[in-house]
Order: C-alpha cells, then sequence, then structure tokens
C-alpha cells in the first residue's frame, strides 16, 4: 500500500521544494525593490528596473511559491482523502517538469519585459498557453483521482480544491484573451473601461482563488491533522464554502472606486464586498473552535500557532478588504502604501504561514521521519511574524499620511503639498519596510534550513533502513 | 439543504458543475451583462485612434511596466482634480487595450499629463529625474535614448489593433528612438477630455506686488524658484526649456509685463494659443496655482523682479 504512494509522494515533495525554490527568488526580488524605492541607485537599466522588478516579485510569488505548493499539497491532500494514489503518477510527474520550466520562461519573459500589464495576468499569450495547459494537466489528475476515490464522502478541503480549478479556468481564460501580434505582443480583446472592469473581476479573484480557497483547503485539512481534532462544524463550513463563492465574483469593482466604470457596478460590489466578511468569519470561527475545542491538545502541537495566527491574519485581512472597499475609506487610501500593507499582511501572514506550516507537516510525513527541528521552527515562526507586522504597519502609517497629505489644503484653498514632498517623506517608512524585509527573509531561511535538514534526515534513515 | 449537501458531496461532478454555475451568476451579472451594453464602450467624439509613434510609446510604456508606479485616472474629488486637472471620463479609453489606470500611486497620476510639460521637459526628465528632483525615485530611463524604432514592429502592432495609419506616419518612424516614441506618448494622453483649466484670473492686471523689495519676500521667492522653475528656466533664471527671465522680453514682447500679468501667467500656466498680454501663448508653462497660495506667488515675482537685468 504505502509503495503505491512513493512515487506520487516525490511528486509532492518535488513540487513543494520548487515552490521554496521560486518563493525564495520572489522574496529576494521583493527585498531588491523595496530597496529601489528609497535607493533608486538600485534600478539596473534596462532589465532591472523598479517596473520590470516588482512584476517578478508578484508573479514569482504568486505562481511560483503559491501555485507551486497548492498543486503539491493538494496532490498530496487529494490521495489522502480519496484514499488512492494518483490516477495518471507520470503525468502528475511531468506536471511538476512543465511547472518549473514556466516559472523560469515566466521569469525570463518579465525581466525581458513581454508583459499584458494586466496585474497578476502579466505573463503574454504563449506564456498564457502554458499555464492553462498546467491548469488542465491538474484538473484531470485531480477529478480523476477524486472520481476513483475509495472514501464516499469528499471532506471540506476537496471543496475547496474543486471550486479553485473550475474559479482559476475560468478566470484566467476570460482576463487573457487577447490578438497576438508576434510571439512576445499581445493586445488584449477588451477595451478601456471594460478592460478594467474584466481585469479586475479577475485579480479580486486571483486573490480569491489563489490565495485564499487552496490555502483554506490547506487549513482545513492540516490542522484537524496536526491538532487531532476534528474540524468545529461542518454544517458551519458548507454554509461558509457556498456563500464564499457565490459573493467573491461580484466584488472586483471595489478595486475601481471612483473610476470612470459605471456606479452602480461599483456600488454592487461594494455591497458584497462588505457580505463577504460573513463567509470568510465563518472559517476563521471553525478554526478557532476546533482548536478551542481542546485547547491544551490543540497547543501541544508546534505547528497550530501557525494555523491559527495564519487563519486570525486571515481574519484581519477579511475585515479590512471590506472597509477598504467602502468609497469614504477608498478615497483615503486608493492607489498609497496602505494597500501594500493589507496585502503582505494577506501573503506574508496568512498565506506564507498556512503554506510553510502544511510543508512542515507534509515533508516529514513523506520523508518518514520527524521534523528536523522544533526550535528552528519557532525561531522561524516568531522572525516572519515580526517581519511581517514590520512591514504592514509602517505601510499602513504611510499610506494614510500620503492619503492625508495629498489631500491637505492651505487656508486659501490651494494644495499644501507638491507630489514630491510627499514622497520625501515616505523615506524612512520605505526604509523600516526593508528592515520587516530582511527580518522576514532569515525566518523563511530559518525554514528552508530546517526542511533541508529534514530530507537530509529523511535519506539517512532510509538508507540505515535498508 | 444539509442533508442535499450529504448526497452533493458524494458526487465530484456534480459538485464541480454547480461550484461552475454558482461562480457565473455574479460573474454574468457584473461582468458579462455590462459588456454588452453601450455604458461599457463609451468614446469621446474627439478621441484619435493612437499614431504610430504614439502607440510605440505605449507599447515602452507596458514594456517597462510605469504603470507599477503611476495612475492614468483621476478621481473626482476635490483635492484630487485640484492637482492633476480634469477628473477621467469612461469615454476617454476606448482605444487603450487594455486600460492602464494602475494600482499604485508611488509617482503622480499621469492621466492629464498631455501637454503639461513641454518635450524637452520629459526627455530631460526620463534621462535624470533626479536632476529635476532630488528625492525622485523613478528610474532613469536614458538608455531609450539609444535604441530605435523597429518600424516593421510597430505596423504589426498597428495592424493587430486595426488602427489607421498612412505611409509618410511609417516613413516619420526612420531613425525615431525610443524616448522620442514614449514623450509621444506621454503628450497625448488625457488630452481628449483635458478641460481647458478654468482660467480664473488670480489677479487683477493692474495690480501691483505687494511683498515688492521686501528682502524676506525675495529670499522665499529664490527658495520656490529653486524648487519650482529651475529646472526649466535655469538655476539663475537664464533660461532654458522656457524663457529666460532675466531679460527685458516678456512672452515675445519686448517691454516691462505687469505684477498681475505675471501672477496670471504663474497661477495659470500657459496653454498653447491662450491669448495673454504680449500675444498668443506657444504653451508648455505648467500651472502653479493649486500648489501655491497668492502670497508664494507674489514671493516668487519679488525674486524674478531681483534678478532682472542680471
Ligand atoms: C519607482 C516608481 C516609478 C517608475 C517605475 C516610473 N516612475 Fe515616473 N515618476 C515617479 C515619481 C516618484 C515621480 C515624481 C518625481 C519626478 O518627477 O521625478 C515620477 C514622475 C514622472 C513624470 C512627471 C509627472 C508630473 O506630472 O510631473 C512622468 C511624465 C513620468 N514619471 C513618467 C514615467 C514613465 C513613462 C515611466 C516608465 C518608463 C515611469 N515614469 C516610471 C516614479 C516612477
Ligand atoms: C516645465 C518647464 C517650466 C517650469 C517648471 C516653469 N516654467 Fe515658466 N515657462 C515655461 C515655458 C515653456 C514658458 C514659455 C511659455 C509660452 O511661450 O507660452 C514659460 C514662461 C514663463 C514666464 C513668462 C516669461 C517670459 O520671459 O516670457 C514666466 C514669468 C515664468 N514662466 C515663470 C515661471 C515660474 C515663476 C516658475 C516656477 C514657479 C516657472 N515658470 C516654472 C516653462 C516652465
Ligand atoms: C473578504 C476578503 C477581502 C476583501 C473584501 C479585500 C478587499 C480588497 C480591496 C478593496 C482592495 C483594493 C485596495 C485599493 O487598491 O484601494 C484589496 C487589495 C488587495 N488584496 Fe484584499 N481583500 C480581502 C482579502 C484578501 C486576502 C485574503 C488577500 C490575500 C493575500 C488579499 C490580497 C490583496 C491583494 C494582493 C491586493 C492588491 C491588488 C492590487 O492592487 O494589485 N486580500 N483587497
Ligand atoms: C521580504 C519579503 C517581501 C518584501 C520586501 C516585499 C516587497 C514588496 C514591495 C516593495 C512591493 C511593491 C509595493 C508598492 O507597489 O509600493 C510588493 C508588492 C507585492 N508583493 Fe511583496 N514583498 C515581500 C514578500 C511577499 C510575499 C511572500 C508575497 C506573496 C506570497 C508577496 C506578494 C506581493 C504582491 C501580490 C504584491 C503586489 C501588491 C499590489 O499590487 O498592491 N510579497 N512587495
Amino acid at each position: 500500500m504505502n509503495d503505491d504512494y512513493q512515487y506520487d509522494n516525490q511528486t509532492v515533495k518535488g513540487f513543494i521544494v520548487s515552490s521554496i525554490f521560486w518563493g525564495v527568488a520572489g522574496i529576494l526580488i521583493g527585498l531588491w525593490i523595496s530597496v529601489q524605492l528609497w535607493k533608486p541607485e538600485w534600478n539596473v537599466p534596462p532589465f532591472f528596473t523598479y517596473g520590470r522588478l516588482r512584476v517578478v516579485h508578484t508573479n514569482g510569488l504568486t505562481f511560483g511559491l503559491g501555485v507551486g505548493a497548492i498543486f503539491g499539497i493538494s496532490y498530496y491532500i487529494v490521495m489522502r482523502l480519496a484514499k488512492t494514489p494518483l490516477l495518471f503518477p507520470k503525468l502528475a510527474r511531468f506536471h511538476l517538469y512543465l511547472f518549473n520550466i514556466a516559472i523560469a520562461l515566466a521569469a525570463v519573459s518579465l525581466f525581458a519585459g513581454m508583459n499584458q500589464s494586466l496585474e497578476y495576468a502579466e505573463l503574454e499569450w504563449p506564456l498564457d498557453i502554458g499555464v492553462v495547459i498546467l491548469w488542465v494537466i491538474f484538473a484531470v489528475n485531480i477529478f480523476g483521482t477524486i472520481i476513483r476515490r475509495k472514501e464516499e464522502q469528499m471532506y471540506i478541503s476537496l471543496w475547496y480544491i474543486i471550486a479553485t480549478v473550475v474559479a482559476v479556468a475560468i478566470l484566467y481564460i476570460v482576463n487573457n484573451l487577447s490578438v497576438p501580434s508576434g510571439l512576445f505582443k499581445s493586445y488584449s480583446v477588451f477595451a478601456g473601461v471594460n478592460s478594467a472592469n474584466v481585469q479586475w473581476w479577475y485579480g479580486h479573484n486571483a486573490v480569491g482563488f489563489v490565495f485564499t480557497t487552496p490555502i483554506l483547503a490547506m487549513f482545513y485539512y492540516f490542522l484537524p491533522k496536526s491538532t487531532g481534532i476534528p474540524i468545529f462544524s461542518h454544517r458551519l463550513s458548507i454554509i461558509s464554502f457556498w456563500s464564499l463563492v457565490f459573493a467573491y465574483l461580484w466584488t472586483g469593482a471595489h478595486h475601481l472606486v471612483y473610476t470612470p466604470l459605471p456606479d452602480w457596478i461599483q456600488t454592487l460590489a461594494i455591497v458584497f464586498t462588505v457580505f463577504l466578511i460573513a463567509p470568510s468569519w465563518g472559517s476563521v470561527v471553525n478554526g478557532f473552535y476546533t482548536a478551542g475545542a481542546d485547547w491544551p491538545k490543540a497547543q501541544a502541537n508546534y505547528l497550530t500557532k501557525f494555523f491559527i495566527l495564519g487563519i486570525t491574519f486571515y481574519g484581519l485581512q477579511t475585515v479590512q478588504g471590506p472597509t477598504q472597499g467602502l468609497r469614504v475609506v477608498s478615497q483615503l487610501i486608493h492607489y498609497t502604501d496602505w494597500v501594500p500593507g493589507h496585502v503582505h499582511m494577506g501573503t506574508m501572514g496568512w498565506v506564507t504561514m498556512t503554506v510553510a506550516a502544511s510543508i512542515y507537516y507534509v515533508i516529514p510525513k513523506i520523508c518518514k521521519t520527524d521534523i528536523y527541528s522544533i526550535g528552528i521552527a519557532n525561531t522561524h515562526f516568531y522572525l516572519v511574524l515580526i517581519g511581517q507586522l514590520i512591514f504592514s504597519i509602517t505601510m499602513w502609517i504611510t499610506g494614510i499620511q500620503q492619503g492625508a497629505l495629498s489631500k491637505a489644503v492651505n487656508p486659501d484653498g490651494s494644495l499644501k503639498y507638491a507630489m514630491v514632498e510627499i514622497i520625501a517623506k515616505n523615506y524612512p517608512y520605505w526604509q523600516m519596510r526593508t528592515l520587516g524585509g530582511v527580518i522576514f527573509t532569515i525566518g523563511m531561511l530559518f525554514f528552508i534550513y530546517n526542511i533541508y535538514m529534514t530530507i537530509r534526515k529523511g535519506k539517512a534513515l532510509a538508507v540505515s533502513n535498508a | 439543504m444539509a442533508g442535499l449537501h450529504e448526497k452533493l458531496h458524494t458526487r465530484p461532478v456534480t459538485f464541480a458543475v454547480l461550484s461552475a454555475v454558482v461562480i457565473l451568476i455574479g460573474t454574468i451579472v457584473t461582468m458579462f451583462y455590462p459588456m454588452l451594453t453601450p455604458q461599457m464602450h463609451p468614446k469621446l467624439e474627439n478621441l484619435k485612434p493612437y499614431t504610430p509613434l504614439q502607440l510605440a510609446g505605449r507599447d515602452i510604456y507596458q514594456r517597462e511596466g510605469c504603470n507599477n508606479c503611476h495612475t492614468q485616472t483621476v478621481r473626482p474629488l476635490k483635492t484630487e482634480v485640484m492637482r492633476y486637472g480634469e477628473y477621467s471620463k469612461a469615454g476617454e479609453f476606448a482605444y487603450d487595450r487594455p486600460f492602464l489606470w494602475g494600482s499604485k500611486r508611488t509617482g503622480p497620476d499621469l492621466a492629464r499629463i498631455g501637454g503639461k510639460y513641454p518635450d524637452a521637459w520629459h526627455s530631460m526628465h526620463f534621462e535624470d529625474p533626479r536632476a529635476f528632483f532630488a528625492e525622485s525615485n523613478m528610474p532613469s530611463y536614458g538608455f531609450l535614448n539609444k535604441r530605435k524604432l523597429d518600424a516593421g514592429d510597430v505596423v504589426s502592432h498597428m495592424k493587430a489593433l486595426g488602427f489607421p495609419y498612412t505611409s509618410d506616419e511609417i516613413n516619420a518612424l526612420d531613425g525615431k528612438t525610443e524616448m522620442d516614441a514614449i514623450v509621444a506618448y506621454m503628450q497625448v494622453i488625457g488630452i481628449a477630455a483635458a478641460k481647458k483649466p478654468a482660467i480664473a484670473e488670480a489677479a487683477r492686471a493692474e495690480d501691483k506686488n505687494p511683498l515688492s523689495g521686501k528682502p524676506e519676500a525675495v529670499a522665499e521667492g529664490k527658495d520656490l524658484y529653486a524648487a519650482n522653475c529651475a529646472v526649466c528656466h535655469g538655476s539663475d533664471g537664464e533660461g532654458g526649456i522656457g524663457p529666460d527671465l532675466t531679460d527685458n522680453v516678456w512672452l515675445y514682447k519686448e517691454g516691462d509685463m505687469g505684477d498681475g500679468a505675471l501672477h496670471n501667467i504663474i497661477a495659470n500656466g500657459t496653454q498653447p494659443g491662450r491669448e495673454i498680454e504680449g500675444g498668443k501663448a506657444k504653451g508648455g508653462m505648467p500651472p502653479f496655482g493649486a500648489q501655491m497660495d497668492k502670497n508664494k506667488i507674489w514671493a516668487l515675482i519679488a525674486y524674478i523682479r531681483s534678478i532682472h537685468g542680471k
């Protein structure tokens, strides 16, 4: 029985290692661009200017770290919940190779400036086709395995994985529709206001179906697994699943508040945005009560704090997000550094935290050993936490300052600050953000070292057992 | 409902189909349906498709990821309109595939940049933004000067978009650099809807400078001048992108110009063709009225008078 999984486990491990690799690359570029903002000499034209690197950062982490981990860990979860190995093991291995080739080409193409200028859909059309193929392979294997499952009921995590696959397919294909002009350039089939609406329908749901639903799948699977406590409420998870999946798609226009997009679309989006608090908090409450059901037991496991803090940041994120969508708040913080503060609480505090904890769970299982060091994992935890808090808090402060200063007027009604004066005031905060980033990165290095040593330990064990 | 769901999660295919339906409802109402209505495809009457040179510039804008620091949409908020100009209209973007509104203002909004500065300002600024504003974090784009446009590419891009062009326009690309293209693109952004700024006569022509000759005012004016004007008029008023401010020629006319008239030029800037004392303006002088109160402008005038003839 165990041997059936051996090959697939190696594929899962391959995805995890690749995701960590691209994650480190993306994070280092994040540090680089964070320095460029206060030290423009760090721009190296033409390939390494801020305008090009920022896209490598966002894509590297969303698709390299995020999607890589999602592919690998979803395979792991699906096999366990279906109680059967993957239906197409070789295809999954091919998937892994193709994934790495695609990410490498994506990075090169973005350095070279091939860019559709659609946030989170920057890749040019040949790579878009590659991305679609990757998701199709994933879908075939996931659905095939689920259909052939040996366990009748599909657990919550499978719902989220299925919804992810379905949503990403629709979103990605529609938003990338374009007219190519040569291999390296294309123009969107959508124009103007309409293209803005399509893009943010996509953009918000990229966050929804890459940084939310698959991460929730991990959360719902690994929290009960690592604590040994079953999920608090099945009924609550049903309600929050369907209402989340339903409501997310209405909200894209909260990214376009006060733009020329027709008002009714903005207002409708804002209403659903506020509603989204409910299904999001359904999962938060479910998580808290699960761990709370037997706190001493939950606390005994070192991973619980990762999951609980992760879901707490998710909870904060999903209150902050809807607040940002309101017109009175948007007019102040939209376009400012407040938004990167929001983004990184989600990506560092919720996504990376939950993914790292899931990897801590999966890798020892696959390597048939224990984690190398809980002490190092704890150090990792506190460093990324501190790093992230510094990042988000400094950006919230300077974001509000930017918003307020650009509105400030003199007694006679003229503007008080020129744009350049406002920019100059950001420098100390941008420098502190880099400091936060460095601390976060050191934390991640502890994580990687721990995983590396665990894999080594597993190999040594395997040799001595043979 | 729970009972129904029990059945549902033993049936993965039904589950997937149902998720797709649920996902499509919001998608149809907020995205597909509007697309079928004319309100999503407005076009201002005087909006023109990009010329080959402008399109080449727009491609460079996309390639360099300028949209990561610059937005291209002015919100209808009072101070924002003061800072950047007329708020954005839906009909301005009909030829933008895709839109380039952006989501982050690390630098200023560019929706009304067209016509704000002379071409020479832009190319000098692209080469070295910090020569203009010591605290700018915009990358330097001097390398655009060294790269020639490839007319073949531009033609194929024009064709993909179905924009009209003439062979003269294509021939004119010969020898043009990427810098020429990006500057041409800057100059066309937002001009179709840019209202002529309401020329509020900030001062009457016969007004006299109340701060005239006061040493503190001259000193303040000197600082303001160094921060805002020197990039175009030279560090000592000797001229550059903008005219010499120490000579006796004021907007092409020999002889003195009244304090009130000077005040109006600084507050409102000059737009091409605008009637100003002295003739029709050629344009290129940006307005400063939104960022400077009256006394600052009087201080500047006191300073300009102090360097006259030097
Ligand atoms: C790192 C962020 C950043 C990037 C990338 C960037 N800029 Fe800027 N830009 C700024 C900042 C900050 C300013 C304000 C200070 C200044 O004028 O240098 C500015 C100013 C400008 C201005 C003058 C605006 C005005 O109203 O005075 C123009 C025009 C401009 N940028 C165009 C571009 C173009 C075109 C690109 C891409 C080739 C670009 N910028 C890339 C940050 C950036
Ligand atoms: C972007 C470049 C630029 C900046 C910055 C600029 N100017 Fe000008 N200025 C011009 C140009 C170009 C003209 C000529 C306008 C025309 O012909 O319509 C001009 C004309 C003038 C004139 C009319 C002078 C004459 O000799 O004809 C005055 C006075 C003046 N500017 C003052 C100022 C002051 C004061 C500031 C700073 C607050 C300033 N300018 C900033 C470009 C600039
Ligand atoms: C209920 C949940 C959420 C809501 C309603 C929400 C709302 C918003 C809003 C309104 C903005 C736009 C801010 C602006 O530009 O003015 C935004 C930006 C963003 N949010 Fe959230 N958010 C939510 C959860 C999350 C989560 C969990 C993440 C995970 C990482 C996240 C990641 C992002 C990102 C990456 C952006 C930046 C988009 C861009 O401009 O490129 N959000 N969010
Ligand atoms: C050392 C850690 C990191 C640093 C220093 C860093 C730095 C930055 C900077 C400087 C920006 C641009 C902000 C701006 O436009 O002003 C940015 C944007 C972004 N980063 Fe990071 N980052 C880090 C980690 C991460 C991680 C781990 C993720 C995802 C898993 C991530 C995802 C994003 C996204 C999605 C954006 C786009 C936000 C937007 O459009 O508003 N970052 N980051």
